[in-house]
């Protein structure tokens, strides 16, 4: 059985502009000790995805309009806050973007370590401080018994995202998100916070969804790949085989526009247009109007998902048979 | 060798802090020119003074010590009416394209406020026909000049961005990370217009950006920069493929990889970058090098120009 289990997640915000389809029919599985990446841009539905796994959602205007996510066979958005906050941080957490945003300034890290061991696990103070050093030490943090002391803005923005990491690792949870967690960060520190998350991810047999825009990250990171588009998964594919030979003339266009360092081209090929307006969808294909093999039928009604051999999965006319 | 179009000799820029006696060595002593119509990247990462460095060519920020001149003439003794005057041939396109557009004023505003500064004698049809001139030429539609900024996206912002950096007839415009806001199918196409700018304006681009790929992609010389220190410049090639520096290895080293198969050897940078505060002793670098040696501790490196012209601060052996 899979770990965890999304099955056409509906996730639409009411605001005064009109209904926003964030996530409209999102469907995929992640079994235990994988990583599934989601790639896309602003406003694919990528990190409204996650926080509905996570349901944290902001109620006043977000709304789960319909499907299910089965975590362990149980659907989440079925469960009554109180247990799902048993879930949350312990069983299922996350790691964001901007470590500092996500850290309390007032409190040392030590304590937001603790908080939620002592929360979770029962721990008492003793205890919690200990484990708290061993985290801290097991992502990598050096001298972790002076630094567990330390405020956030004490720290640099690795070591924060380490401390992020280490909270997010407290209640060893059988599922990790992370959403653009080396977007803030420089390069080289990048590759030292995604190779700590391949070693933990290893060492601890977690599954992780990785949530990001860098098609980079991806291909370091995942085991398979869902790229998103204006709240549709458009293609899913084991990594290797989506960077090989990609299906989805978005994903195709996605790839096309980063430069690569190891062969010039004299012009970036691109993706022409902008990303439809959440409000306002094409009734059909919703990549149609910036898709140079689009027709008439793209734009009739919506494309299905595609199962094609190998299980990999393609949202275009195309590919239908 | 082609003209120069702008030499920066020794620049320093020391920015103070709360506390007295101690600055912030930003820039720390760089010297370099550049050519004109070439692309000059630089790339670094975080605090190694590549935003300073480019503000500084344009005099944006007065130096601490050390000179820039454009077309042979030193800005630092420049009277503020003839700097006034320079300004029209030297531009800068920011980051935030939202953040450096006034969001009071429509396209319209933004655009003819150059021409209504330097050329008062123009009249407002002569403006109105060079505003939409322009408008056509980042690739936007005339009825988009009577908006304001927040009804564009990130990516036409930077259209608009380009257009008013344009807009003059600059010779030398310094771009600080104009695409690291946007997506990447934007970034494609706002890198493709810069390209199309820099041929039909016949540009020179000091090209601020730590993004590698596009680095290589968009720019004919390259700079690395860490610490406030140049740690080696050269051609693009030279750069990429001879990876002298052992920071530029690492550097390069880190870019993840999408197209090949083989992810070949990675070297991790351990530690983080220090402070520009307080600097390491000797080479800037040496405390993350692997390939640290005694005299790197303590002797600060200088650039040696290799055989190909590519130039290298490092104490190691290099040909």
């Amino acid at each position: 059985m899979s770990l965890l289990e999304v099955k056409d997640l509906k996730t639409y915000f009411y605001t005064d502009a009109g209904v926003g389809k964030a996530v409209d029919g999102v469907t995929f599985s992640l079994d235990k000790g994988k990583v599934l990446g989601i790639v896309g841009e602003s406003g694919c539905g990528k990190s409204v995805t996650s926080l509905s796994i996570m349901r944290l959602v902001d109620p006043t205007t977000g709304r789960y309009e319909g499907g299910s996510i089965l975590f362990e066979g149980q659907d989440i958005l079925k469960l009554p806050e109180k247990e799902m906050r048993k879930l949350r941080g312990n069983r299922i957490s996350m790691i964001f973007q901007e470590p500092m945003t996500s850290l309390n300034p007032v409190f040392t890290i030590g304590y937001q370590i603790e908080e939620s061991l002592i929360l979770h696990k029962g721990m008492d103070k003793k205890q919690a401080r200990e484990r708290a050093v061993e985290l801290l030490e097991l992502v990598g943090i050096p001298e972790a018994k002076k630094r567990v002391e330390e405020y956030p803005h004490q720290l640099s923005g690795g070591m924060r995202q380490r401390v992020m990491i280490a909270m997010a690792l407290a209640g060893d949870p059988e599922l990790l998100i992370a959403d653009e967690p080396t977007t803030a960060l420089d390069v080289t520190i990048q590759a030292q916070i995604l190779e700590l998350l391949k070693s933990l991810q290893k060492k601890l047999d977690m599954s992780i969804i990785i949530i990001t825009h860098d098609l980079g990250v991806i291909a370091e990171m995942a085991d398979e790949v869902a790229v998103m588009y204006a709240g549709d998964i458009v293609e899913k594919a084991a990594t290797r085989e989506l960077f090989d030979d990609p299906k989805h003339p978005y994903t195709i266009g996605l790839m096309n526009s980063i430069p690569d360092v190891e062969e010039d081209v004299e012009r970036l090929r691109t993706l022409e247009g902008l990303v439809p307006s959440l409000y306002d969808m094409p009734a059909g294909c919703r990549f149609a109007p910036r898709c140079r093999f689009a027709c008439a039928e793209c734009e009739k009604q919506r494309i299905r998902l595609t199962e094609l051999a190998g299980g990999r999965q393609v949202r275009c006319r195309r590919y239908e048979q | 060798m082609s003209e120069v179009l702008v030499d920066v000799k020794n620049l320093k820029k020391y920015f103070p802090t709360s506390e007295k006696d101690k600055v912030v060595k930003a820039v720390d002593d760089v010297s370099f020119r550049i050519f004109k119509g070439e692309t000059l990247g630089v790339v670094g990462e975080s605090g190694c003074g590549k935003s300073t460095t480019g503000r500084l060519t344009l005099k944006l920020l007065e130096p601490t010590a050390g000179s820039v001149s454009f077309k042979g003439q030193d800005l630092s003794g420049l009277k503020r009416k003839d700097m006034r005057a320079l300004r029209r041939e030297m531009q800068i396109i920011f980051q935030d394209p939202y953040a450096s557009l006034d969001p009071r004023k429509t396209v319209f505003q933004i655009l003819a406020e150059p021409y209504r500064i330097h050329h008062p004698e123009m009249s407002r049809e002569q403006i109105y026909e060079k505003v939409t001139g322009l408008i056509d030429c980042v690739g936007l539609r005339p009825e988009h000049i009577y908006r304001y900024p927040h009804e564009f996206s990130g990516g036409q912002r930077q259209r608009v961005g380009i257009a008013r950096a344009i807009a003059l007839n600059p010779e030398f415009v310094v771009c600080d990370e104009p695409v690291s806001a946007l997506d990447v199918s934007i970034q494609a196409q706002v890198i493709n217009l810069m390209q199309d700018i820099k041929k039909e304006f016949n540009l020179t681009y000091m090209f601020i950006s730590h993004d590698l790929r596009i680095i290589k992609h968009f720019c004919d010389r390259v700079m690395v920069m860490y610490l406030g220190n140049i740690v080696e410049i050269g051609s693009k090639e030279a750069i990429y493929e001879k990876r002298r520096h052992p920071y530029t290895q690492a550097l390069l080293s880190a870019i993840p990889n999408i197209k090949s198969k083989d992810k070949g050897e990675r070297i991790l940078l351990t530690g983080d970058i220090p402070s520009p505060v307080n600097p390491p002793s000797g080479c800037p670098f040496h405390p993350r090098c692997s390939q640290c040696m005694e005299i790197c501790k303590k002797e600060k490196p200088v650039l040696r120009t290799m055989e190909d012209g590519t130039q290298v601060a490092c104490h190691l052996e290099l040909s």
